[in-house]
């Protein structure tokens, strides 16, 4: 592997120090989006539809404007016309012009002097609705005579003849079907759904926003991108980009769902029309799940052949997925990873984009690949059972690697897939003995990570410490790595590396902490920026010794004299050089942006064992193994983390959450206690591998890390489900009633 | 020139072929190149599309250089959670 100026001896990196803010949030210092108050500061509540689908004929205000210590109230009125594209969608999912498209759509919002008076002001809020026919499921979305959510949503893609609720089709692949499946000693075919799931974060989406009439103001916010909510909530309000500086606060969890905006551009828009006060919003959990973007649902048929030695020779997978009542739902992405593990040659994928009386769907950990994973490893593991293959040793006859093309086109560089299936199955728990009614299940799965626009600093401080200046909010423990990243560069303490997290008004522009790119993207970044200061501070030592720069070298945090007529100095500490950079040429500082091409993606494998409980359906994680290519990992700890959380949200993805709705199309469940996310007592420690096959793209070799674990756990649980009781389920969750049912023979 | 591959849902739109043949030296120069021969793509790559150079995906980087051997794969838009 060529890894040309690659570092691979390491001071720093691989360590596990504590995070620069732990302190902070284990005593409670940290401030998240609803820590944030100001003097003065009013308090927004929203008006949501408790329909799926009806015209707004009429909102009346008057009661609410009338009440003591109410400010303001706004409607769709009170917001720009003209929008297009998906800045008219972000709009229209803010707040609800002609129609309201599902239930817990935003129509109206008030400002008022405290929580509760806006709360009574949003229920005195009177709107007439007309109800209107609604759908949530994607193939009755589809199907002739279904409500049409908004004609003319589709875009050029759509084929014709299919339904107005297909707003985009995607089609891909390679090969000859016929040829392929031709070649097979057996061909299986099954079709499979999923639910939406929510992303589930802790903190609910929170903000507080000041506009002036002059509509320039800030906004603090909790989110995982704060260039992303400024570009949003300025378009949605029809104001210039620059208008809005946008800090993030403290993050508690996010997993692609704060990567939009909900109620941002309303506590603006409250703001400047209650005379530039500030608006602070918090959402409920009852408003999480209603209106803010779980993934898509999916509704999936997937054919592979396979002969009797194991080799795939073709697959055809067709994936329909509704995101809701805008375009988005992300089976783009499936159509190109659906079969991305293997090496096939005759492959093809059908994608549908279907729309819905739901909430607007928001990225979620890989999305669009763990419900395509569901569907393909799950044929793979019957192609398996049926040909009496070991399921790890299938997968590695047919893994992709270095050179292999991928099944959405180019060739793989270095990549890890073969090392996790190795190492899986040579992990323990791959031969531990299984119990009565307990079963294993394997699967595994990709993403492809992400670059993106990166902005960061670095600045030499007077006593020789570092401050790192990056625009990627901290969710996973990144201020860690940073500071790691920037240790190992400099060659001095990971204490003397201090992190922040700028605002918009200190950096170029910074996609989120999204697509697993932040280690990588703004990692790079902080070295680059580190060698433009070593660069500096070699110089400004050349400058005090009369020597040439070039005769300069900078190790173990010193700037040294090298080569035969450099002369004799003693090294010049960092700390030295900051101490007289004042009088040497001024401060020292360094920048790196880019938008890095070099990101590299993440391959994964997962063993399972279940135990299923044949009077209840219920079924019990026995033990989980992670195995995961990390490239580099920066900080061990924090990407075993990684792999654990994607490993826990795929595991209630696959057995419990799901969106419940009524004939009514209301959501049916949109607290905690009925969406029911796995908690710490539902799970046993999930074991960790970290595979390291060096990404060249990055100096230290460095893949995201943080999405592919939640791809391969639903069918690798359903998998083992199947393995436990004989019966292959192939809808998700697996819920105890739906595997109760499947034990007896019932139709599921 | 350099190779460029299309996802069997735009070869509608390019008389049917899968890979076209396009001058240029950068990614931006050959995606001009491809609107102008087959103008019916502009839609798709106006909604976003990743480029594939290489093997190496390369988004919004109008100026990464295109060699003349270079193979090319559109893709769709990444992003991620």
């Amino acid at each position: 592997m060529a890894l040309d100026g690659q570092k691979t001896a390491y001071k720093y990196i691989g360590t596990t120090p504590n995070r620069p803010d732990g302190l902070d949030k284990v005593t409670g210092r940290a401030r998240y989006g609803a820590d944030i108050s100001v003097p003065g500061m009013l308090h927004g509540a929203v008006v949501r539809s408790p329909h799926a689908h009806a015209k707004i004929v009429k909102i009346d205000a008057t009661k609410a404007l009338a009440m003591e210590g109410v400010k303001a109230v706004i409607t769709r009125a009170d917001f720009p016309e003209g929008l297009e594209g998906e800045d008219w969608d972000i709009q229209e999912n803010c707040m609800a012009g002609e129609k309201a498209l599902y239930d817990g759509h935003a129509v109206a919002a008030v400002a008022a002097t405290s929580p509760l008076v806006a709360r009574d002001a949003a229920k005195a809020i009177e709107v007439t609705y007309e109800i209107l026919p609604h759908v949530t499921d994607v193939d009755e979305a589809m199907k002739e005579g279904a409500p049409v959510i908004r004609e003319g949503a589709a875009d050029f893609s759509v084929p014709e003849g299919l339904h107005p609720n297909v707003v985009r089709y995607f089609d891909s692949g390679r090969g000859d079907l016929d040829k392929g499946f031709a070649e097979a000693d057996l061909i299986i075919e099954r079709s499979f759904t999923t639910e939406a799931a929510h992303q589930g974060y802790i903190e609910p989406h929170a903000c507080l926003g000041q506009m002036g009439a002059d509509n320039r103001g800030e906004l603090w916010v909790c989110t995982q991108g704060h260039w992303f909510m400024r570009r949003m909530s300025t378009a949605v309000l029809g104001i210039e980009t620059t208008n809005i500086r946008v800090t993030p606060s403290e993050i508690g969890g996010g997993f692609g769902g704060k990567t939009t905006v909900f109620i941002e551009p309303l506590s603006l828009a409250l703001s400047r029309k209650a005379g530039g006060k500030p608006v602070k919003m918090v959402m409920s959990r009852n408003e999480v799940l209603r209106a803010t973007g779980p993934t898509a649902s999916a509704s999936m048929d997937v054919k592979m052949g396979m002969t009797k030695d194991g080799r795939i020779t073709a697959a055809h997978g067709t994936f329909r997925m509704q995101g809701g009542a805008f375009a988005g739902a992300p089976v783009d992405v499936t159509t190109m990873l659906a079969f991305a593990n293997y090496d096939i040659e005759h492959v093809h994928h059908i994608g549908y984009d279907v729309i819905t009386n739901r909430p607007r769907q928001a990225a979620y950990r890989a999305p669009g690949a763990p419900m395509a994973a569901f569907a393909t490893e799950s044929v793979i593991d019957e192609l398996c059972r049926e040909l009496g293959l070991d399921p790890i040793d299938t997968r590695l006859k047919n893994a992709a690697k270095e050179g292999t093309r991928a099944t959405f086109g180019p060739k793989y560089g270095p990549i890890g897939f073969m090392e996790t299936l190795e190492a899986a199955k040579a992990h323990p728990n791959y031969s531990e003995p299984l119990g009565p009614n307990q079963g294993r299940g394997v699967a595994s799965g990709y993403w492809m990570n992400w670059g993106g626009e990166t902005s960061a600093s670095v600045a030499i401080s007077e006593d020789g410490s570092v401050t790192v200046s990056v625009g990627t909010p901290d969710i996973g423990g990144s201020r860690a790595s940073m500071a790691l990243m920037a240790a190992e560069a400099f060659g001095i303490p990971y204490e003397n590396v201090r992190v922040n997290i700028s605002d918009t008004g200190a950096l170029g522009v910074n996609e989120p902490t999204h697509g697993s790119r932040a280690t990588y993207a703004s990692g790079l970044a902080t070295i680059r920026a580190a060698e433009e200061c070593i660069g500096k501070m070699c110089k400004r030592a050349a400058d005090k010794w009369g020597i040439d720069p070039e005769a300069v070298v900078w190790e173990d945090g010193c700037a040294k004299p090298s080569g035969p007529n450099a002369g004799e100095f003693p090294p010049m500490t960092i700390a030295e050089i900051a101490g007289e950079m004042g009088g040497t040429g001024g401060p020292i500082s360094g920048h790196y942006e880019d938008s890095p091409a070099g990101f590299s993606g993440s391959f994964g494998t997962h063993v399972v064992d279940v135990e299923v409980d044949p009077e209840t359906g219920r079924t019990t994680i026995l033990r989980y193994l992670v195995v995961q290519d990390a490239g580099k990992a920066i900080h061990p700890a924090y990407v075993e983390g990684q792999f654990q959380g994607g490993a826990a949200q795929g595991i209630g993805w696959a057995l419990n959450e799901e969106y419940i709705y009524g004939e009514d199309g209301r959501l049916q469940n949109p607290v905690f206690l009925d969406y029911r996310v796995p908690v710490a007592s539902d799970l046993p420690m999930i074991d960790t591998v970290i595979v390291e096959v060096p990404n060249p793209g990055h100096p230290y070799g460095v893949r995201g890390v943080g999405e592919t674990g939640i791809t391969p756990p639903l069918p690798a649980v359903a998998n083992a489900v199947r393995d436990a009781t004989g019966k292959r389920i192939c809808k998700l969750p697996l819920r105890p009633s739906r595997v109760l049912a499947a034990i007896q023979g019932k139709e599921v | 020139m350099a190779e460029l591959h299309l996802w069997s849902g735009l070869r509608a739109l390019a008389d049917g072929k899968e890979m076209v043949e396009i001058e240029g030296e950068t990614v931006g120069q050959v995606l001009d190149g491809l609107v102008a021969a087959y103008p019916g793509l502009e839609p798709a790559l106006k909604r976003g599309v990743s480029v594939a150079v290489d093997g190496q995906i390369v988004p919004n980087s109008r100026n990464h250089p295109v060699k003349p051997d270079s193979e090319i794969f559109l893709l769709q838009k990444l992003a991620g959670g």
